[in-house]
């Protein structure tokens, strides 16, 4: 386990005008942990992660990264250049909808090589290699590499997402709801694949979803999110098996048992 | 060398908000502790607070006031004021925990659950999983099982399969909430003479066994929980 934090997030808020996105919010996130964002729709927990990836400019506080070379560097002071080549290499952001971060016209193999030609890869056999293995560990068929994700499945679409993301290798991934529109078999497919990803790649990752059976399965730490605020946070087990807040409490005794 | 696990003055109890804010006083001033080599059951009826007492040393129930100190990497560490990466890091190195029920993961084979906190350690994964089968082979789970999800095994299978993943490694403290329920006579043999070697080896064990015959063999002593339980006085 390393000792510096991956993510140093100090008072983030971000204001819609007079309303409330975020508040206040501050956390470390340290390498190869997991991070779950819960609470419900408009609670906030979409801005905050689009504030912590860059995609959105905070109204206050800073975030800082360490960097690959051991500095930290507050995201907010970066060019955007530098921003952009950090977002394209040490991190991922994987969309709810896999029309919002692939290339739906390109084939599968050049939405995974595209992220590799970022990083300076040019030789042509080599990134498609790298795109069949990637493919093959999102369990999507080495056959299918040059079709488009126009004629994948929504899990497969996802998959195909995830593999693009992950290509660079990255310290960091971002995820927004990963299973949001799958039916549940595919969802349990993608989890496993996703759980079994994080652990092998030692990635951190902060994951934003409303399920709370996929934050058990995936995350470490958990913050609950309400009208903005974090209002609990914690190791992921005592959050779920030991509510504090009135309003964790109603959702976690909300989840229905099959 | 310290004690490896020492509770001490720990209360707990549960506010349901969405009950008009009840409160359920659950234990309070716990303490005790448990030596090397040593190995507690906590006694008395059902709904006393014996699992609670377990989840709260795991880390997965807070606990209001007290300490619970645990000897990890030659330190002493409060789990009860630990942050979430402390608990995680004790769970993986010093404190293990066999759960009454196992929580599947969709897909993930028995000998790879088993494994598991192995590999969480570092260790290679070939030799993780020849000791995951060696304990399986031990608790007599069919071969043919090993590669499944255990998902679709009976409650002594899958309790096996707990037991194995909670054994496997060279944790100092472990927990057992009834461990050996649902198993039958000669899986819980094969229980007992595990607890014995883990005693050998100087690891401290606090379980919960509601058979009379395995909490007869296993236990140096039993402490009964109703001492901490605000039921005591209405009892």
């Amino acid at each position: 386990m390393s000792d510096t934090p991956l993510l140093k997030v100090h008072d983030v808020s971000k204001f819609y005008g007079n309303r409330i996105g975020c508040r206040d919010v501050s956390f470390e996130l340290w390498p190869g942990e997991v991070l779950a964002v819960v609470g419900e729709s408009g609670s906030g927990k979409t801005t905050l992660l689009n504030c912590l990836s860059t995609r959105l400019l905070p109204s206050t506080g800073s975030v800082e990264y360490h960097m690959r070379d051991g500095s930290y560097r507050d995201l907010y002071r970066m060019s955007e250049a530098e921003r952009r080549f950090l977002m394209r290499t040490d991190w991922g952001f994987v969309h709810q909808n896999p029309a919002d971060g692939l290339r739906m016209t390109v084939s599968a193999g050049a939405n995974v090589g595209e992220r590799l030609m970022a990083i300076g890869d040019r030789h042509y056999g080599k990134i498609r290699a790298s795109a069949i293995d990637w493919l093959e560990r999102v369990e999507i068929d080495a056959d299918r590499i040059d079709d488009q994700p126009r004629a994948f499945s929504g899990g497969m679409r996802q998959r195909l997402q995830i593999a693009r993301n992950l290509v660079t290798g990255p310290r960091l991934v971002f995820m927004d709801e990963p299973t949001g529109g799958l039916d549940v078999s595919v969802q349990a497919r993608l989890l496993d694949l996703v759980r079994g990803l994080v652990n092998d790649l030692g990635l951190s990752a902060v994951i934003v979803t409303h399920d709370l059976a996929v934050a058990r399965l995936l995350s470490h730490r958990m913050m609950v999110m309400k009208d903005g605020y974090v209002i609990e946070h914690g190791l992921t087990d005592r959050v779920l098996d030991d509510p504090r807040e009135p309003y964790t409490q109603l959702l976690v005794s909300s989840i229905l048992q099959v | 060398m310290a004690t490896p696990l020492v509770v001490s003055e720990v209360s707990k109890s549960f506010t349901m908000h969405l009950r008009d804010g009840i409160k359920l006083p659950v234990v309070s001033d716990v303490a005790f502790s448990v030596a090397s080599g040593e190995c507690v059951v906590l006694g008395g009826p059902s709904g006393i607070g014996k699992s609670s007492l377990l989840k709260m040393i795991y880390g997965n129930y807070a606990v209001d006031t007290g300490q619970i100190l645990i000897r990890h990497n030659e330190r002493i560490v409060d789990l009860a004021s630990a942050d979430p990466r402390t608990v995680l890091n004790v769970r993986r190195n010093t404190l293990g925990y066999v759960s009454q029920f196992l929580r599947t993961v969709p897909r993930v084979a028995a000998i790879d659950v088993v494994a598991e906190p192995l590999v969480a350690r570092g260790e290679e994964a070939g030799a993780a999983r020849e000791k995951a089968s060696a304990l399986l082979a031990r608790l007599n789970l069919p071969e043919a099982l090993w590669q499944l999800p255990p998902a679709t095994f009976s409650g002594g299978e899958q309790q096996r399969v707990n037991i194995a993943r909670g054994f496997i490694t060279e944790h100092t403290i472990l927990l057992l909430d009834e461990p050996t329920a649902s198993l039958d006579a000669t899986n819980r043999a094969v229980v007992v003479g595990m607890i014995a070697e883990k005693k050998k080896a100087g690891v401290a064990l606090l379980g919960i066994f509601h058979d009379e015959e395995v909490r007869e063999a296993v236990a140096d002593r039993i402490l009964d929980v109703q001492q901490f339980s605000p039921r005591k006085i209405a009892a």
